[in-house]
């Protein structure tokens, strides 16, 4: 029988039923009364210094209150960065002013120059193609290395470089790592791209600001991943106003994957501006600035070597990695290439030396930041590829390559700061095999042969740092916040239970899967348990939802909460039934006495705590409410198999995802509907990374990927019905759960396998390619089976310019196997 | 400015509007019917998606001043008197078919068009047909899954421990 209710039951969502009705309260949806709306100019080139602005024309126009500019904003504070890079030389990396609006240069396209504020939409929009910006354009640099020539253009003149830092990782081994290269059998080198993505939930950006002139009380609300860090961010550091002044609420969310986590100017702009006009100010995002205003993702051009001895053990790994981090640093973008990068380099294997060196580059793009994964979908694509390149190049089976160096062990300390808690990857991989039915896998490719396609399989490991995060080392790796979660438990005098978390749910299903943990844990209705998140008014101080923290780290608060509750409620308990605290027993909502046929139930002690008149009020206070912060004392990692399955078209190039399969250890799982699903989310992704979805800039940085007609989100025939197993269970040893997080994995794990697939495809059919850049157009694909340079008019910039790493990336000499 | 009337979600509504006033934003702002979506600006994403005269139209294609006389329905008009979700909903719900809600209902509108035109559709014709609507959370599986159950198709069951 499966299970119904409670922790492990694949409980059907409570918050279904209002987005299946349009009852959903997204930011758009809330106007406030007496709102006026802002639209943003936006800079159309990538980098020119602004003489004047002239906003005569603009502020004549029909319903314009007020044009802001840069000068508006001269006296009020740049948007943050939340954490700082020490590079390899024990220098702070280069952090540059990020203005609310742009002041002397625009860096970008997309850069805002200019806000009008107008009573509707409309009119804002009309005014704002009516201000002109004299606009000096300077030459834009696009190429992470070419922006770093001697002589290349600054992004920003104040700055010595753009060059943000040059990160090394482990320093201190980096000479053993070359040692260890040097007296290497075998070395495989691989030079690949992580293309650059744009995050696209699927609801746009909004933020509404109001002012209290009467009280001084600030609110905001915006479409965040976590209005606490928004509201610090932006009251302690942009605006200047105390966080008692000011409050921040995330209502329903429509997708974050990241995006959503940093604090935006457009924020800022809202809050300023319903103070400055004495009206409410609302701005949303139409998906055309999204694409240009939005944090980007990945953009890492990477070389990676493997060293293996005679046995084929890998006994070195090597990389080094241009990190683009656009125009402007974003909230958490010096932590991505870095470590949530570096610090996954030893994947699932005993390599016993890595050294990373990246370095992280200003361009004139939009800024890039954490998307899905952040860090770890680059380490696991650049690993996973070259052991499977590796593999190729040896003539041994690329499972069992990775098997032969699986760790085993734990917890097992890698070379790279981080100690795995526990995990089983042959554990994993063994129903990674069973799933996908490997074996089956030579039938089926003679089947797509005998149809003329050519079928490949690829398969890849991946292993993440969720839980985000130890704020002790965190703070010592440069974190300038904490990262643990909160949760208040408010039982009320009947008996029911408010949950108040610091998570945020945007897609993942809080409300449901955080109530099946409470009313497990004190053996209630799930309906008994009701999850509120989102509003800075009514929630604990908490970090919000990102790098799949929040059952790790937010339940983890939640459970400690409860604890207390139940510890609190047992005395009362006890005192009701004159027993001993220590006799007393709670299961299924009735607390009994130990060896007796006393019991009481739940509610009575809750009215107890409430309606005091039996109560040992000497000993203890009335009500029933608490509140746990949780910090984690170690990262939680979730590891998996995957296996893809592709057709390769030998005419065209098209490649079709036949077959996916992953098999996830995600330690103990609480609502199995629900982690389901958030694989497949993943997974879609992933595989969107692997084939369609690209960035692109022209040498101008003008964003050829500006809009749907030309960023190739995954559609539903582009995909599969995927297998998807969590079956392969170690719980986490370090939260009360035994927890990982699953909200990334899909992310980061599918990538690689779908490269390996066609690459296998390929060979399968006589084309020995090494290597081909993402996403595997039929383009791209076609110019490798045939030897040409492809059409790479929608490639990266970074791709592009270095013929060598084209040559390659297309499958040229260099990699050939 | 012109005056429109048409029904939404089987009530007489009217209004003015400007000529480029779309549909979409006509349901939203001038109706308050915000279940309706915007999610781009280009007419690929059909979160806007709705009935015009019984067929599947994005809310963004069409100027609400284009429609007087028609008859609309929107997320809002699924659902029976009694709140009871009808089958499309309902099997979202229990297939997982949403997370963060925000394509939702235009893919329930699409969901419900194909029905009408294709009671017993195949997987392929339920991705074939969703061509229409991006969703960015689920992956598609468990949507393509809750259409083929909202027919009476058998399909397999959700995870469970």
């Amino acid at each position: 029988m499966p299970k119904d209710t409670g922790i492990g039951a694949s409980t059907k969502r409570r918050e279904d039923v209002r987005f299946l009705t349009g009852k959903g309260r997204y930011t758009d949806d809330i106007d406030v009364r007496g709102q006026a709306h802002v639209v943003f100019l936006r800079s159309d080139v990538a980098h020119a210094r602004i003489g004047g602005i002239d906003t005569s024309e603009a502020e004549a126009m029909p319903g314009v209150i007020r044009v802001f500019t840069g000068r508006d904003f001269e006296g009020v504070g740049g948007l943050p960065c939340g954490w700082q890079i020490t590079d390899r030389h024990g220098q702070p990396m280069q952090e540059p002013a990020h203005p609310v609006l742009a002041q002397g240069k625009v860096r970008h396209v997309g850069d805002p120059i200019a806000a009008v504020v107008a009573e509707t939409r409309q009119q804002a929009r009309d005014a704002a193609e009516a201000i002109m910006p004299d606009l000096e354009e300077l030459p834009a640099v696009i190429d992470m290395k070419a922006a770093l020539a001697e002589d290349a253009p600054k992004v920003h003149d104040d700055l010595t470089s753009n060059l943000c830092y040059d990160w090394g990782f482990v320093e201190e081994n980096k000479a053993a790592t070359d040692e260890a290269f040097a007296e290497a059998a075998h070395v495989t080198t691989l030079e690949l791209v992580n293309n650059r993505l744009i995050a696209n939930p699927m609801e746009p950006r909004v933020a509404v600001g109001d002012f209290n002139a009467a009280t001084g009380d600030h609110t905001l609300y915006t479409t965040s991943q976590n209005p606490h860090v928004i509201r610090l961010l932006m009251g302690a550091f942009v605006l200047g106003i105390p966080e008692h002044k000011l409050r921040v609420v995330a209502p329903d969310v429509g997708g974050g994957f990241g995006t959503k986590i940093f604090h935006y100017a457009e924020e800022a702009f809202c809050t300023f501006a319903a103070k400055a006009l004495g009206r409410p100010v609302k701005w949303t995002s139409s998906r055309s600035e999204a694409f240009m205003s939005d944090a980007h993702g990945r953009d890492h051009v990477t070389k990676i070597e493997l060293a293996l001895d005679a046995q084929n053990n890998f006994t070195a790994l090597r990389t080094e990695t241009y990190a683009n981090m656009g125009a402007y640093l974003s909230t958490f973008a010096p932590s991505v290439p870095t470590w949530l990068h570096g610090t996954l380099m030893a994947g699932n294997y005993r390599t016993p030396l890595v050294y990373v060196n990246v370095k992280a580059v200003f361009t004139n793009t939009v800024p890039v930041d954490a998307y899905r994964g952040a860090g770890r979908p680059e380490a696991t694509f650049q690993l996973e590829r070259v052991i499977d390149l590796a593999a190729r190049e040896l003539g041994v089976d690329p499972i069992a390559l990775r098997r032969q160096n699986f760790i085993t062990e734990f917890p097992y300390q890698t070379p790279v700061a981080v100690e795995y808690d526990t995990g089983d990857y042959e554990g994993t991989m063994k129903v990674l095999e069973e799933k996908a039915d490997l074996a089956g896998f030579a039938a089926r490719r003679k089947e797509s042969e005998a149809k003329g396609k050519m079928r490949g399989l690829g398969v890849n490991c991946y292993i993440e740092a969720c839980g985000i995060a130890p704020s002790k080392l965190v703070g010592q790796l440069g974190a300038r916040a904490g990262l643990y979660e909160s949760a208040t438990v408010r039982v009320n005098a009947t008996g029911g239970i408010t949950v108040m978390t610091g998570s945020h749910s945007h897609g993942q299903g809080h409300e449901t899967s955080f109530a099946q943990v409470v009313a497990d844990m004190i053996g209630l209705p799930e309906d008994m348990v009701e999850i509120e998140h989102g509003d800075t008014a009514n929630t604990p101080m908490g970090m919000g939802t990102y790098g799949s923290r929040s059952l790790a780290v937010g339940g983890s608060a939640m459970v400690r909460a409860t604890e207390k509750i139940v510890a609190k409620a047992k005395k009362i308990a006890a005192h009701l039934m004159e027993a001993s605290e220590g006799d007393i027993e709670l299961k299924d909502g009735t607390f009994t006495v130990a060896g007796t046929d006393k019991e009481v139930a739940w509610g009575d002690v809750t009215l107890a705590a409430y309606v005091p008149h039996n109560y040992p009020l000497e000993e203890i206070e009335p009500g029933l409410e608490e509140t746990a912060f949780y910090d984690p004392n170690n990262f939680t990692y979730p590891a998996g198999a995957y296996a893809c399955e592709v057709e390769v078209d030998p005419e065209t190039g098209q490649v079709t995802v036949e077959r996916f399969t992953a098999a996830d250890d995600f330690g103990n799982v609480v609502n199995p509907m629900i982690v389901e699903g958030q694989v497949h989310g993943g997974l879609a992704q992933g595989i969107g990374q692997a084939l369609l979805e690209s960035c692109a800039y022209d040498e101008e940085g003008q964003l050829l990927s500006a809009s749907y007609m030309d960023y190739a989100m995954p559609r539903a025939h582009d995909l599969p019905m995927f297998t998807v197993d969590s079956s392969s269970r170690t719980p986490c040893t370090h939260n009360p759960l035994g927890v990982k997080g699953c909200g990334e994995a899909g992310a980061i794990g599918s990538p690689p396998s779908v490269v390996n697939a066609v690459i296998d495809a390929l060979h399968s059919g006589g084309h020995r390619v090494g290597h081909i850049d993402m996403p595997l157009t039929p383009a791209r694909v076609w110019a490798a089976m045939n030897g040409a340079v492809p059409n790479m008019g929608a490639a990266q910039p970074a791709a592009r310019t270095d013929a060598t790493t084209e040559a390659r990336s297309v499958g040229g000499p260099a990699t050939r196997t | 400015m012109p005056q429109v009337s048409m029904t939404v979600n089987g009530r007489a509504v009217s209004g003015e509007v400007e000529g480029r006033t779309l549909l979409v934003e006509f349901l939203r702002e001038g109706l308050r019917l915000t279940g309706t979506h915007v999610g781009c600006d280009t007419s690929q994403c059909g979160a806007c998606a709705v009935h015009v005269d019984g067929k599947l139209v994005k809310a963004c294609t069409a100027f609400a001043a284009e429609l007087d006389g028609a008859e609309v329905t929107t997320i809002e008009g699924m659902a029976g008197a009694d709140g009871s979700l009808s089958a499309v909903q309902q099997a979202f719900q229990d297939y997982h078919g949403l997370q963060c809600g925000f394509c939702t209902p235009g893919m329930v509108m699409a969901g419900a068009a194909l029905l009408e035109e294709n009671p017993r559709p195949s997987e392929a014709d339920v991705r074939q047909y969703l061509e229409g609507n991006i969703c960015r959370c689920t992956g598609y599986h468990n949507i393509v899954k809750a259409i083929m159950a909202a027919s009476g198709q058998e399909v397999e069951p959700v995870a469970a421990e």
